[in-house]
């Protein structure tokens, strides 16, 4: 509903990918003197992390990004990710790639379900910035690229008032309503239930504004104060030391949107028992697999992401997102039939190669690179492949 | 005083698909007559009706056409009139007008959208009958929307559009009780918390206007002249209708507020809210000094449910139906 939640909704489960990947490719390393030539190195790592945050934050992606718009579907979503995640010599299976969306999704929705106030996505959305400048803070020209879009975030958002934000934060529970898969590190934490529903707790700082319930204060008619009375409930709340900071620098002073994952942390996600909900839900979907405007969409999007692909003779290093192959190959094979996201086959047709040579002609090249000259038939042959 | 009776679960009815977070998700027709009841949830695009007569039904929104998807739906509510009762849902696209049991449409109001998404959205939201023979119907602009209904048939016809505030509508609701001279029948709520106060009629007359300090109001009601508003902060206040004046406030919730009810024989007032909470009030007027009064009298909690949708099934307030984002079930208490 609400034409202005696309670029959060992105950079939120952009920045969650992130913390997976970042959080995989850490435990799959094997230090450089050590490794073979098919085993990745913390150099690799790094460099994982710069091509894909570098493509994230390319301008003219961002600029798609950040035009008003309706959210488009999961499966729209997932696509622009699958290319996203595959920027760099990392390449990840199917089963992989799912399990990946899965987290990244459920982890955003649970931030999104317990901000304590709507213009808290922001500050949600800010947390992930941080530590995205974090990944790249060796490489100047990508962290620039980050701040711009940071500048443009607090541009677009911060005076827009909270019913406003409400709207953005309702749009986005719409987008995730009915997504229950249950994650290993929610559940170990007890933020999760194990029917996938988050624990909303009843207890803790009020948002900030608000205050604790119990007061009732009534006035009289000439406005004067005549009588306080209190109530009692279950409810255990006390008031917010400090407000976060939606400045380019600040204490954010809230813990959604921070990295939870550490190398002793693994990620994991159970897929048993997937509710009915989730079934009917798949069928109110249109049934064509991408409507126009989706694929008009992912045409203007796509034009802006520059895909480096693997220089010369390398070859993609695999990254795996279950403990062993064995386990991502069950994972394929026993996935249910409604949690498959079914990766769209963008036919290039006629209509889409003449729109992509346009906007690929509109883009500026900012450096000379070395294979520019068949970039416009890269990109529609990397659209074929999918 | 007597203890306040206490509410206990009563049933659970199961809906084909969860409730959408979207404020006052919930409408029931409790006619006095019937003992059959009905509900009505939205999810996403559709509405779910669930009757004690009949298998569970479904409306979807209107106005797709070649669209990226079927709008999504913002609000519906029956409207009770004194000729007939009709079922109001209000769109991204536009109003859909049924008859009350969904079968048939009625009318269809398409409001202007604009061909690519604008930054300020568009859609309508905020559901009432007025006076006699009306249907108001707020949108994302501020503007009201008063439909004059036929005692039968679809001729339906926009009456007036009033146009006060400036931020989009969330709620609107008709004074059920007796106003008091001058205090007006119908108040309209907004996205800043402003709030007007509206003499029904032929021509609508703005009574009189409050203003709001930047804190979303997010449903409301009006009873005996007494406005009961509920807002993002998580308070309640009631406000004197025909002077404008704050008469309580309660610190009544730890998140934004996103139902409110009130049941006219008895002035029960039902609070629903993110926190998961669900609250029972008594609204009264003391008769010596005309003060407003409000008491808690019970208190529910929905464990890990944002509540969304909450309403009394009976005039009285003896019972009542909550909703929850997320949740496949209407909860009866």
């Amino acid at each position: 509903m609400s034409a202005r939640t696309l670029p959060l909704l992105f950079l939120n489960l952009g920045g969650e990918m992130l913390y997976i990947l970042d959080q995989r490719l850490r435990a799959q390393s094997i230090p450089g003197e050590k490794a073979r030539k098919d085993e990745w190195t913390d150099v690799d790592r790094k460099r994982v992390m710069n091509d894909i945050i570098s493509t994230m934050f390319n301008k003219k992606f961002m600029e798609e990004l950040f035009k008003p718009q309706e959210l488009y579907s999961k499966k729209a979503l997932r696509t622009v990710y699958d290319r996203l995640a595959h920027a760099s010599i990392m390449r990840l299976n199917q089963a992989s790639m799912d399990k990946l969306y899965d987290l990244m999704t459920m982890a955003f929705k649970y931030q999104v379900l317990l901000c304590p106030r709507p213009r808290d996505i922001l500050l949600v959305t800010f947390n992930h910035l941080d530590a995205i400048k974090d990944f790249v803070y060796e490489s100047p020209a990508i962290l620039n690229q980050v701040d711009e879009t940071f500048r443009q975030l607090i541009e677009t958002y911060t005076c827009l008032s909270d019913g406003e934000f409400q709207l953005i934060r309702q749009t986005l529970l719409i987008f995730f309503q009915d997504m229950h898969i249950r994650v290993s590190i929610f559940l170990k934490d007890k933020v999760q239930n194990s029917n996938g529903r988050f624990v909303l707790p009843i207890s803790g700082p009020v948002p900030w504004g608000t205050e604790v319930p119990g007061l009732i204060r009534i006035f009289n008619h000439k406005g004067v104060e005549v009588k306080r009375t209190e109530f009692t409930t279950a409810g255990n709340y006390v008031t917010p030391q400090r407000e976060g900071s939606f400045e380019l620098y600040g204490d954010r002073a809230l813990k959604l949107g921070t990295n939870m994952y550490s190398v002793s942390r693994p990620v994991e996600t159970h897929m048993a028992g997937s509710s009915k909900n989730v079934a009917s839900h798949a069928k109110n979907i249109t049934p064509n697999p991408l409507a126009k405007e989706e694929l008009n969409f992912l045409a203007r999007l796509m034009g802006g992401l520059d895909i480096q692909k693997p220089a010369g003779g390398e070859t993609g290093f695999r990254l795996n997102l279950f403990t062993t192959d064995e386990e991502e190959e069950h994972a394929a094979q026993t996935r249910p039939e409604e949690l498959s996201y079914k990766v769209i086959n963008i036919e290039a047709t006629q209509e889409r190669r003449e729109e992509l040579s346009r906007i690929l002609g509109e883009m500026e090249v900012a450096e000379p690179r070395p294979d520019s000259a068949g970039k416009g038939e890269d990109l529609l042959a990397l659209m074929d492949e999918l | 005083p007597a203890v306040p009776p206490r509410y206990r679960r009563e049933r659970t009815l199961t809906l084909r698909s969860s409730s959408s977070a979207l404020y006052n998700n919930l409408t029931v027709l409790c006619p006095p007559a019937r003992p059959p009841r009905a509900f009505g949830a939205v999810h996403g695009t559709t509405l779910t009706l669930l009757g004690s007569e009949g298998p569970p039904r479904q409306l979807p929104a209107r106005g797709g056409g070649s669209a990226l998807s079927t709008p999504l739906l913002t609000q519906a509510a029956w409207c009770q009139l004194p000729a007939r009762v009709l079922l109001v849902l209000t769109s991204q696209r536009g109003v859909q007008m049924y008859e009350a049991d969904g079968s048939t449409l009625v009318f269809w109001h398409a409001l202007d959208v604009p061909e690519h998404p604008a930054a300020h959205s568009v859609f309508a939201r905020g559901i009432s009958s007025a006076g006699k023979h009306f249907i108001c119907v707020g949108t994302s602009s501020g503007a009201v929307l008063v439909f004059d209904i036929p005692p039968k048939g679809t001729n339906v016809t926009l009456s007036e559009v009033l146009e006060q505030h400036r931020d989009p509508i969330t709620d609107i609701a008709a004074e059920q009780g007796q106003a008091p001279d001058g205090a007006g029948d119908l108040v309209t709520a907004d996205d800043s918390g402003t709030l007007c106060l509206w003499g029904t009629g032929e021509e609508f007359t703005l009574l009189g206007k409050i203003p709001g300090s930047g804190c979303t109001c997010s449903s409301v009601t009006l009873w005996n002249g007494i406005v009961a508003a509920g807002y993002g902060n998580g308070q309640i206040r009631l406000w004197e209708a025909g002077t404008g004046q704050l008469r309580a406030q309660v610190s009544a919730h730890a998140r934004w507020v996103y139902a409110l009810d009130l049941a006219p024989l008895t002035g029960k007032l039902l609070s629903g809210a993110e926190d998961s909470f669900v609250h029972v009030w008594k609204l009264s007027r003391n008769p010596d000094t005309d003060d407003v009064e409000i008491q808690h009298c019970h208190a529910e909690c929905v464990t890990d449910t944002q509540v969304c949708g909450a309403r009394f099934c009976d005039p009285a307030g003896d019972t009542f139906a909550v909703t929850g984002y997320d949740l496949s079930e209407i909860l009866c208490y």
